[in-house]
């Protein structure tokens, strides 16, 4: 059993997430950097997908209550087991009683702390991720607050080996500028052919509306709409569609003056149009993204979005071999 | 018409059977969904309706873009003029119009409102051209409603009014949308109607309440407990106006787990229901008396 002494600004249990739901207005959920949470497993031997705390610009502080080993990747927080600075993407040995606690962020937005056994809380549809608006999953559908006690599952067989680590290249780096690749698509067309390009052309940064539902962008031009009667049942903005699915990675622009990507806990359905969709494999670097933030959004077509998502699979596939 | 399709990056395929709300491109876009589930494409891991539109997710390691958006479209293609008929349900919600909690929190974001001197249902009844608020409250509940869309957060539902386009009432969203609405309000945006699953954000005009539940995730609510979600699209809903007295009961019914919401099957028929609207309309809720 794990306890919280301080729950951080954001700290919420995730796994891979709940798919199959999202028709009902149930999102996929589950950790924004989702090679973060895999390889935190992978260093305390757990399944990839079992439960980790994802803690959001600040970590927590939590007491072990029995021995266990751990495992922190994805932001870069200087991590502390009784006060002793520790490395990152490394399994950690902790000690029953002792507690692990952070630094200040240096880079990226988001930690995952795996250990070993996963966070047990129930499952709800198939997943121990939190989503917060539907008061769902994790622990009492919430984050973490000082006090709460989270079970940690049975360990067959003993501790993988602590000190195991993932090897620096293999750590995915957002770059900076973040350069996020999108395919242009669903409402492209209501863009005039300038005003996309331009799009492509500004840079952007990220606003402070930047949570798992969605990212927010400032800074580049508006868009400009090809003129149009307003389709009936639209509503008269030259944004607004008659309300249709969302995708995860849509870029929505309401008015056509903030781009808002929707991101894991994203909103199903709605009414304003979308320019385009960031690819899969860009996702989680929106994850690491902090408020402020210069991006370019990069335009691709469906062969760059595939070949992209390939090298992904390949680091992947890299991180398991280096932890085998 | 044929659908416009387009990818959503790598992993969507979204297609628009009707760039404008329609009866034609809602009954289509649920025809190919059916299709769809009963096709079981390898790969494809959500099937999502809108009210003239539909979406796939996709692992494209599995099926290619190109081979999903062949399959897709032949059968995009064969639902096109396929006899929209069906069995479905029908579905009674009790509605507290004007009632004295969403007035309180559109009275917090008047600021935000095209017409801050009026009231939602003021505003909404004057735009439609009714002389008063009880005219425009007895057209929102007098004809029934198709599910057109499920989703957004929580089982929220879309529904689109079963009346020709001319009887269609129509609202903008607000200027800026509101950071609050109370759970089980009854909204209004462009020709939809809609009910919030949950307390939060929105922009929908606010004309009333449900004391029934139509998302409940722990099972404490006996007609929520197989599926969670209350709303399916093709389902048709009749509101029925009611008064403080009857929600009060209805809302301790429901803490005490014995209301039973009035639900019974019927078939539905395009062809018929083109003939004569209100005709069809008023046969269909006779299963409701």
């Amino acid at each position: 059993m794990i306890e919280v002494i301080k729950s951080g600004i954001s700290t919420t249990v995730q796994d891979l997430g709940r798919p199959g739901y999202y028709h009902l207005g149930f999102p996929l959920s589950g950790a924004m950097d989702r090679m973060a949470l895999r390889a935190a497993n992978l260093l305390v031997g757990n399944d990839e997908g079992a439960a980790c705390l994802e803690a959001t610009f600040m970590g927590p502080e939590i007491r072990f209550h029995d021995d266990a080993l751990i495992a922190v990747t994805g932001a870069e927080l200087p991590i502390r087991i009784d006060g002793e600075e520790q490395p990152g993407w490394t399994s950690l040995a902790v000690g029953k009683g002792q507690v692990l606690s952070f630094g200040y962020l240096k880079k990226g937005a988001r930690a995952y702390i795996a250990v070993a056994g996963g966070i047990e809380v129930p499952l709800v549809l198939g997943s121990r991720s939190t989503y917060l608006v539907g008061v769902m999953g994790g622990h009492e559908g919430r984050a973490l607050a000082p006090g709460d006690r989270l079970p940690i599952g049975a360990v067959a067989g003993g501790f993988a080996a602590p000190g195991r680590e993932v090897p620096v290249a293999l750590r995915r780096d957002p770059g900076m500028p973040v350069e996020l690749r999108v395919m242009p698509g669903i409402y492209w067309h209501r863009a005039t052919a300038a005003s996309g390009a331009q799009f492509f052309a500004d840079e952007w940064k990220v606003a402070p509306e930047a949570d798992r539902m969605g990212y927010r962008f400032r800074g580049g031009q508006p868009i400009e709409f090809v003129p149009r009667e307003p389709p009936f049942g639209a509503g008269d903005n030259p944004s607004n569609i008659v309300d249709a699915p969302y995708a995860y990675g849509c870029i929505q622009i309401p008015g056509g003056l903030e781009p808002i990507v929707l991101h894991r806990d994203a909103v199903s359905a709605g009414g304003y149009f979308t320019l385009g969709v960031v690819i899969s494999a860009d996702m989680d670097l929106i994850g690491q993204m902090q408020p402020n933030t210069p991006a370019r959004f990069v335009k691709v077509d469906m062969d760059g979005a595939l070949a992209a998502r390939a090298e992904r699979r390949g680091l992947m596939e890299k991180i398991r071999a280096a932890l085998a | 018409m044929s659908s416009r399709f387009s990818f959503g990056g790598d992993e969507h395929l979204f297609a628009e059977c009707d760039e404008e709300m329609s009866f034609t491109g809602f009954f289509k876009s649920l025809m190919v969904m059916r299709a769809l589930r009963e096709s079981e494409l390898p790969g494809v891991s959500e099937i999502a309706g809108g009210n003239a539109s539909y979406q796939l997710r996709f692992d494209p390691d599995v099926i290619t873009p190109e081979d999903l958006l062949r399959e897709v479209r032949a059968l995009d293609e064969a639902a096109e003029g396929a006899t929209a008929s069906f069995d479905t349900r029908i579905v009674e919600i009790p509605v507290y119009y004007n009632d004295p909690w969403t007035h309180e929190t559109m009275m917090r974001f008047r600021d935000r409102h095209q017409d801050p001197g009026a009231t939602d249902l003021e505003y909404a009844a004057r735009i439609n051209n009714f002389a008063t608020v009880e005219d425009f409250i007895a057209a929102h509940h007098g004809s029934p409603w198709f599910v057109t869309m499920v989703g957004f957060v929580c089982g929220v539902a879309w529904y689109y009014q079963m009346v020709g386009r001319e009887r269609q009432l129509q609202a903008p969203k607000y200027v800026r949308p509101r950071t609050d609405t109370p759970r089980h309000t009854i909204g209004y945006g462009g020709c939809f109607t809609c009910i919030y699953a949950v307390r939060g954000a929105g922009g929908y005009q606010m004309f009333g309440i449900t004391p029934m539940p139509i998302f409940e995730p722990d099972g404490k609510v006996n007609y929520l407990r197989e599926e969670m979600v209350l709303s399916r699209a093709g389902d048709i809903i009749k509101f029925r106006p009611i008064e403080r007295e009857e929600y009060d009961e209805i809302e301790a019914a429901v803490a005490a787990d014995r209301y039973e919401p009035l639900i019974r099957p019927v078939q539905f028929d395009l062809a018929e229901f083109e003939k004569d609207h209100d005709a069809y309309n008023a046969r269909l809720v006779e299963v409701l008396k």
